[in-house]
């Protein structure tokens, strides 16, 4: 059980190479950082498969019992020393420990992270060869390693949210990794503030379960969770979940918090392939499942993800329709993806949400980091009116980009499908009558998802060449570093799959099994409660019949198909100066579609307060601008009247004390002596006689006193 | 006439030392001064000896005092005198005005 008990050293591997990189990587030689960096996630992927092979012996006769084990205790004390006392009054033994946890879904994340993760380090080793700043991209890449893996294995709310702190770290240092360049500095503070909002509802929506359920671990909230104790619909725990999806929407790049992913393209393209695209995004998805307990209790949250993942994804779907740039159609559709799996996860399939997780990670890396070499081979251009007809000139990326693109239109036996075939499926049998209607919104996405991708495809790789002439001699295949990962992720999405080949047609679907013991009780009772709520509805039991399903899955395929074609209709011929059909069928949408819908600006209205578009001034100050008013006026106002105050009070003090206290205590008695002084003195006229009569006269009043009693 | 009883030595001491407090506020000259002071002393002693004829030697006997120190008193009054003389030239008492404001 080597792996499983030194499963802390799988985060460390890569903190251990950032932490090189750190100090002494500006005097490394490429051939060593290349080493140490890659080599330590490579090893980290092993150690991966290590643990997990050892999990499956270690959780065999108890499928899916979690594998914890705790370092060192962070927060908290075992006497209780931070108790604070729970909603229901009960004194709580708050613990929250750098401890980890292996269990069926931590595995998977675990594998492919650290998988894929290897595999775009290798590529990057080719394509960045060229470019400076080498051990700063390999040590930032490590440290998002780390923090990811960290963010997966932790075993509770607060080591996770270390993660997630981290990897949004990660995505701003490598985002804005050319940060000479003004635009991709300001695209990574985006991506972080964006992020950022997200992270306050994250942190509202732990401290919410922390104070209800006295815990933090993910083993203890899911017990209580899972113990009945709770009402489902209790309205604090639907609370606590909604500012848990807060923080996936910013995490994942759902609506209305996406607006970070498609300028997070400014960073290099194995960052766009390995964090916004296979790792870092699918954390808010990790953290919802990890927490598929407490969103079974709330059917209000389970709803509200599940319609914003739908409308996320032909959102997104939308606007990919007309982008031109390579990378930003791959953007809109990893956000569309998000959205699926989002969708799957609120119609309470979240081992089919899971499993397209896994599949997109595969085909969505080799996406990236296939647009990756064909800028490489294209000399930097990324604009796909500038491309065409690259398909026999680089042959491999050519033919990985085509699988994957076969893989995530959903076009069978391609990996996609599955997953995509079976949230479709999901979505519809679920109880309710409303969910036909997310189902239709996936269906019409996947059509959209079709089109788009296959006309990246065709735009990029086929038609006239629509470059120059110098670019055009350049062009050339890829170093076998950057091709031999596109193939290897190329198998993968091919077969990746075939995990989860569903019982309908033949297969046993290993995928969901293997994740059966972490979501089954949480499946069960959000059916039943569909149930229930259908029945008091009064409409009647819907039976799973195997005719609809493969119904859908042939109108699932058939979307795709007519996606491809459409495409094909468009584009497979582009020469110089096409015509988008979008445009010609209907400009002003396209207008609306390749200005994002005017999202950005909206925002940009609405908080940062810019208030000139062109030459025109429209309305008053933004709610950035209110807010900075605000703290500079009222907060820092109440500031610097405490000041005033404590300045004021000063000075009336030392009034008092030079008048009062010096002047009529201390200078007074002083003062009035004198002043009896002037009369008195004058007694003193110096005649000798004078005094003697003075004293005769007393003498005289004495006796006359005496004689006279 | 009557027998002279004490009433008529103390009638003269009496009359002896409103003379002497007269002279010692009008006087002019220093030593006329000292001698009202003098004249005074000598009338307290008569004083003093008319009533120790009725009450005991006890008047006596502080009457030897009283003189003892009026001569003592007398020698250093005419010591301050003769200083002051020789700073100031003169013996008008009016002049000894230096212990003034």
């Amino acid at each position: 059980m080597f792996f499983l008990t030194h499963i802390w050293l799988i985060p460390l591997l890569p903190a251990f190479g950032a932490a090189m990189m750190f100090f002494f990587g500006r005097k490394l030689q490429k051939t060593t950082i290349n080493t140490v960096c890659v080599g330590v996630v490579v090893l980290a992927f092993l150690f991966a498969c290590g643990a997990v092979w050892q999990y499956t012996d270690f959780a065999h006769d108890s499928p899916g019992k979690p594998y914890q084990t705790i370092v060192y205790t962070w927060l908290g004390t075992d006497t209780g020393q931070m108790n604070y006392v729970m909603r229901d009054g009960k004194p709580a033994p708050f613990q929250a420990d750098v401890g980890f946890l292996l269990d069926p879904l931590s595995g998977i994340w675990l594998l492919f992270v650290t998988g894929v993760g290897a595999l775009i380090h290798i590529y990057s080793t080719g394509y960045m060869a060229h470019e400076g700043g080498y051990y700063r991209f390999f040590g930032y890449l490590n440290l998002f390693m780390f923090s990811m893996l960290t963010l997966i294995l932790g075993n509770n709310y607060a080591l996770m949210f270390v993660g997630w702190q981290g990897v949004g770290l990660c995505s701003y240092l490598l985002i804005g990794f050319y940060f000479h360049r003004h635009s991709a500095s300001t695209a990574a503070n985006k991506a972080f503030i964006v992020n950022r909002i997200g992270d306050a509802g994250f942190l509202l929506g732990m401290f919410t379960i922390a104070w209800y359920f006295g815990s933090l671990r993910f083993t203890e909230v899911t017990h209580l969770a899972r113990s009945g104790h709770f009402a489902i619909g209790d309205p604090i725990i639907t609370a606590a979940t909604l500012l848990l999806f807060i923080g996936a929407c910013g995490k994942s790049a759902q609506i209305p918090l996406y607006v970070w992913l498609p300028d997070a393209m400014e960073g290099p393209t194995p960052v766009s392939a390995l964090i916004h695209a296979a790792t870092m995004v699918t954390a808010g998805v990790y953290m919802v499942a990890r927490s598929n307990a407490l969103f079974v209790l709330a059917p209000t949250s389970m709803k509200t993800v599940a319609i914003v993942g739908a409308l996320t994804a032909i959102f997104a779907a939308s606007i990919g329709l007309v982008q031109n740039d390579i990378k930003r159609v791959l953007a809109y559709s990893t956000v569309s993806q998000l959205g699926y799996m989002f969708l799957a996860l609120g119609v309470g399939a979240f081992s089919a949400g899971v499993f397209h997780v896994f599949t997109h990670a595969f085909f969505k890396a080799l996406l990236f980091l296939g647009s990756g070499s064909v800028i490489h081979a294209m000399s930097g251009e990324q604009d796909m009116r500038n491309m065409g007809d690259l398909h026999k000139r680089i042959p491999i990326t050519h033919w990985t980009m085509f699988i994957a693109t076969f893989a995530i239109a959903g076009i069978p036996p391609f990996a996609g499908f599955f997953s995509k075939d079976e949230i479709l499926w999901q979505a519809w049998s679920s109880e309710g009558g409303a969910y036909r209607l997310l189902w239709f919104v996936g269906f019409i996405t996947a059509l959209m998802t079709a089109f788009y991708m296959f006309r990246l495809m065709f735009l990029t790789f086929h038609g006239r060449p629509r470059m120059s002439h110098e670019v055009e001699h350049h062009i050339h295949e890829s170093p076998k570093s950057m091709t031999v990962p596109l193939v290897i992720l190329a198998v993968c999405a091919v077969g990746a799959g075939w995990l989860g080949w569903p019982h309908s047609i033949g297969g046993s679907d290993h995928f969901a099994k293997f994740l059966n013991p972490v979501f089954a009780h949480e499946a069960r009772v959000f059916q039943e409660e569909g149930k229930t709520a259908q029945l008091a509805a009064g409409e009647r039991e819907e039976e799973h019949t195997s005719p609809i399903e493969y119904g859908l899955m042939l109108l699932s395929v058939g979307a795709a198909v007519i996606g491809w074609g459409m495409a094909w209709r468009a584009y497979r011929h582009a020469d110089k100066g096409y015509v988008e059909p979008i445009a010609v069928a209907a400009p002003p949408l396209s207008d609306v579609l390749y200005n994002k819908y005017y999202v950005d600006e909206g925002y940009d209205y609405a908080f940062t307060g810019r208030r000139k578009v062109g030459d025109v001034r429209l309305g008053v100050m933004g709610l950035g601008e209110a807010s900075s008013w605000f703290d500079s006026h009222v907060i820092d106002g109440l500031v610097n009247g405490g000041g005033w105050i404590t300045r004021a009070s000063g000075s009336l003090s030392s009034w008092f004390d030079k008048w009062i206290i010096d002047g009529v205590l201390v200078n007074g008695p002083a003062i009035l002596s004198r002043m009896m002084s002037y009369p008195l003195r004058l007694l003193q006229w110096g005649l000798v006689q004078w005094y003697a009569l003075v004293m005769v006269m007393g003498l005289v009043g004495f006796v006359a006193y005496y004689a006279w009693r | 006439m009557a027998p002279i009883g004490t009433l008529h030595y103390l009638v003269t001491a009496a009359a002896l030392f409103i003379l002497g407090v007269i002279g010692v506020l009008t006087r002019r000259n220093v030593v006329i001064v000292l001698m009202s002071i003098e004249l005074i002393l000598n009338a307290v002693n008569l004083n003093l000896v008319a009533f120790s004829r009725l009450w005991g030697l006890n008047g006596q006997v502080f009457a030897i005092f009283v003189i003892t120190d009026a001569a003592a008193e007398a020698a250093v009054g005419l010591g301050i005198l003769i200083a002051f003389f020789r700073n100031k030239e003169t013996v008008n008492v009016d002049e000894v005005d230096l212990l003034k404001w």
